[in-house]
């Protein structure tokens, strides 16, 4: 301890007492916080939270109405948190302008809390379930996400009160190497996908000659299906500046960048807000709390380049030139930005920083598993019902994350496969479902932690595809530095393509194989050796799915276009129902003569609206692989109907 | 297409501008292009000739980061921009039969600007919003969960809009004599 400590913690509880002092007024008035993350804008939170301000100013009530980040429960957006005294607080889900009327009207002119509408209460009380007592809520663990959608991201004093930057205080009253030492002993990994030991990365940058050091936070999320860390910028973004700032500290860096994707316009203003207040209050800037550390951070904004996300071409970026990777060793540690020892890490890694600053590595160490201790956070999509963000301590199952967690599959389908770790990571069948998670055990099962996004498929999704898909996007983004990645990924995308358009060779499989391993052995970074992989899960787990599309010119998922048709069973038509006609977008649909739905098939586009808009008494939409002629119906065998179509 | 005189005229004060407040040093390369798009929507040859004689690069090399990075735009957008996005979730959930919908509404394939510069069409690699997929940005505003019908819905929505317009147009000139 330096002879500053007691000055610096005088400096942070100053700042805290009048962060209280500011929020103080929250705990009189009524409060209502609304979710206006990215997600929540989308499901039209603007609309319901112009219905609230007009309907307060028509009551002419007195209540705040803040906007947060994203709690993660994305299914259910637009989503409230309302406090009143005398009530728990309660989370509104679903929310729309004529519900949010009625909460202001019901709720806070009157004592009628619509239980109705609510989904839980955050504190446990006597009235209304809180999310600990759902399965989601026993399975999940939040560290990162504690504080998302509960504290307004746009005003520090909220973060303040919650110990915010408080870890920053303590490090600051240590010694440097003494943080260092804490983060290796939490066995803390990086959580950008990789998963190498942050306290051993720091050391090597703080170890290195030279300086200026720099300290750079990956937030170029390029990974498409991941969206854990624009939530944590747009809704906790001090959490990752006190991380930052710490990580500058122990491995003396006085500058940091923050790289961001532009695809985020939302996050970059909320982080820059969060700059300028963190800035007003000393907490950034020079002379941090009173101890003589300086530090700026700048943020600089991504252009759109996936391969940006490699370490050494993110780096490139930052000096100006088109991002393309370099060799590595030497590694950024060593000689990074400039030359210079540079720290990058994840936007998740930085925010456990002041968690574990705060708490201590062995109340980490206690959450997880020994090789991969703490959480994990994960980003739920596709046809999974609760869609959003969890975080899970490592070590939970697939199956508890999906079922539970995600509480399954959406329409009652069968569940696939998951696809875990976007275009480096693979697709991982039913049987892999009790597979724990953590670093060591996907790398075995043929996927990648990546990012942390997880994709649910059900049994209409054709793995080919989404191969196919992969390959399309790693093609489209590889630099072009490495031969082996830039025309490996073409010629597999192409054949691919052919084998999902019926055109496959019985030799394509083992053809995709033999370019998998040439692409791994010779790309240089983590894009192109990770490319191959959704490819080499797909054909190692679902072969037989190839081996249809090839000999039969078959897509047993009914979803790659050319190997499928639309036909609709006049069995099941209700002939007197014209909602398919009024759907189709090509005035594909036509009335026969017997009142029965035609469908021709030169005309029709395939885009599934007939199906989605048949009315679910009849379900007479049925697709067929492969693709038969239209006419005559009647004399179409019944063993092709059931074979392809498990619903009947 | 060779811009006009006037456009020239712009494109230069557009990158004075920016060059005035970002400098002239080579880090700044990808914000000063970045500014310049900001400005002017879309990152014209011009505006990228007169940043390399400012920054005292080879013109070569302006151009290798312009065209490197997915964001900049070399031909002038349309009136209204429709991005679709293309992640995995969205592609799952039918993201590529939207993009189809719209590449046929409005007879441009994606990259593409219609003929009256009313609409161009992109992909975006992913939009965070995959539990809301499949998403298209309309004019910086997230569309969740895209159906082919909400496709004509939203150039409907414009249609209307500019027929209004119009009208409006013509009542005030009808007025002004």
């Amino acid at each position: 301890m330096n002879s500053a400590s007691p000055a610096v913690e005088q400096a942070y509880q100053l700042l805290r007492a009048e962060a209280q002092q500011n929020t103080e007024i929250l705990k009189e008035k009524p409060v209502i916080l609304l979710g206006t993350a990215t997600c929540g804008r989308a499901a039209g939170a603007l609309s319901v939270l112009a219905a609230f301000q007009d309907e307060i100013a028509k009551q002419q009530l007195d209540v705040v109405l803040r906007e947060t980040g994203c709690m993660g429960h994305c299914y259910v957006e637009p989503l409230a948190v309302i406090f009143k005294t005398g009530f728990p607080p309660l989370c509104y889900g679903s929310l729309d302008e004529g519900k949010a009327r009625r909460l202001v009207n019901d709720y806070l002119v009157n004592d009628d809390p619509c239980y109705e509408f609510a989904m839980a209460a955050l504190e446990p009380n006597d009235f209304f379930p809180t999310f600990a007592d759902y399965p989601r809520g026993i399975y999940e663990k939040r560290v990162l996400l504690a504080d998302c959608g509960v504290i307004d991201p746009e005003d520090i004093d909220h973060y303040l009160v919650r110990d915010g930057y408080g870890a920053l205080a303590k490090a600051l009253s240590g010694d440097p190497a003494w943080i260092i030492e804490e983060i290796k002993s939490s066995k803390l990994r990086g959580r950008g996908g990789a998963g190498f030991p942050t306290g051993i990365k720091w050391e090597t940058c703080k170890n290195a000659p030279g300086s200026p050091k720099y300290v750079i936070c990956n937030a170029d999320e390029g990974d498409p299906g991941a969206f854990m860390d624009r939530a944590l910028l747009e809704s906790n973004p001090h959490q990752l500046l006190e991380g930052l700032a710490i990580a500058a500290y122990a491995v003396g860096a006085e500058q940091c960048y923050v790289y961001v994707r532009a695809e985020y316009p939302l996050a970059i203003k909320r982080l820059k807000t969060a700059l300028e207040q963190s800035t007003v209050r000393r907490l950034l800037g020079q002379n941090i709390l009173g101890s003589g550390f300086n530090l700026e951070i700048r943020l600089f904004q991504g252009s759109g380049a996936f391969v940006c996300g490699e370490e050494t071409a993110l780096i490139t970026s930052i000096e100006g030139h088109a991002g393309i990777p370099n060799h590595r060793p030497p590694y950024p540690a060593t000689a990074g930005l400039h030359g210079k020892p540079t720290v990058i890490n994840n936007v998740k890694t930085l925010s456990y920083i002041p968690h574990i600053i705060r708490n201590g590595a062995s109340w980490f160490k206690s959450i997880g598993t020994p090789n991969s201790p703490g959480t994990a956070v994960f980003a739920l999509a596709g046809k999974v019902v609760s869609t959003g963000l969890a975080e899970v301590p490592m070590g939970t199952t697939l199956r508890n994350l999906i079922y539970d967690v995600g509480n399954g599959i959406k329409d009652e389908k069968k569940f696939k496969a998951v696809q875990i770790g976007g275009p480096s990571g693979g697709c991982l069948p039913e049987s892999s479902l009790d597979l724990t998670i953590d670093f060591d055990s996907l790398q075995q099962a043929g996927a990648m932690m990546g990012s942390g996004g997880m994709v649910v498929l059900d049994e209409g999704d054709c793995m080919v595809e989404i191969a196919r898909f992969f390959l399309d996007f790693t093609q489209k983004e590889s630099c072009g530095k490495c031969t082996f990645c830039r025309l490996g990924t073409k010629q597999m995308l192409d054949i691919l393509t052919e084998i999902t358009e019926g055109r496959g060779r019985e030799q394509d499989i083992e053809l995709l194989r033999d370019l998998a391993e040439d692409i791994k052995i010779g790309s240089l970074c983590g894009l192109g050796k990770t490319s191959p992989n959704p490819v080499l899960t797909t054909i190692r787990y679902f072969r037989t799915e190839y081996e249809a599309h090839i000999r039969e010119g078959r897509c047993p998922a009914l979803m790659c276009k050319s190997l499928i048709s639309y036909h609709i069973e006049p069995e099941l038509c209700s002939k007197l129902c014209n909602v398919c006609i009024g759907s189709c977008p090509v005035e594909a649909i036509y009335t026969r003569p017997d009142m029965l739905k035609g469908i021709y098939p030169d005309k029709c586009v395939k885009c599934n609206s007939c199906m989605v808009a048949c009315p679910p008494q009849y379900k007479a939409v049925v697709k067929l692989s492969p693709p038969v002629p239209e006419e005559p119906a009647e004399e179409r065998g019944s063993e092709v109907e059931q074979a392809n179509n498990p619903d009947h | 297409m060779d811009p006009s005189e006037d456009e020239k005229e712009l494109i230069r004060a557009a990158v004075g501008t920016v060059l005035q407040g970002l400098g002239i040093e080579r880090a700044s390369l990808i914000p000063i292009l970045q500014g310049v798009q900001d400005n002017l929507g879309y990152l014209p040859s011009l505006a990228m000739r007169q940043v390399a004689e400012a920054l005292q690069l080879p013109a070569v090399e302006v151009f290798g980061v312009g065209t490197f990075y997915n964001q900049f735009r070399l031909n002038p957008p349309g009136k209204h921009q429709i991005k679709v996005c293309m992640g995995t979730a969205c592609h799952m959930m039918g993201g590529h039969i939207i993009l189809e919908c719209f590449e046929r509404r409005l007879s441009i394939l994606e990259g593409e600007t219609t003929p009256d510069r009313e609409y161009s069409l992109e992909r975006v690699a992913c939009v965070g919003c995959c539990a809301l997929a499949p998403v298209v940005v309309v004019d910086d505003k997230v569309e969740a969960r895209v159906s082919p019908i909400r496709v004509d819905g939203i150039l409907l929505t414009f249609d209307i809009e500019k027929q209004q317009e119009e009208r409006q147009e013509k009542q005030e000139e009808g007025r002004e004599p």
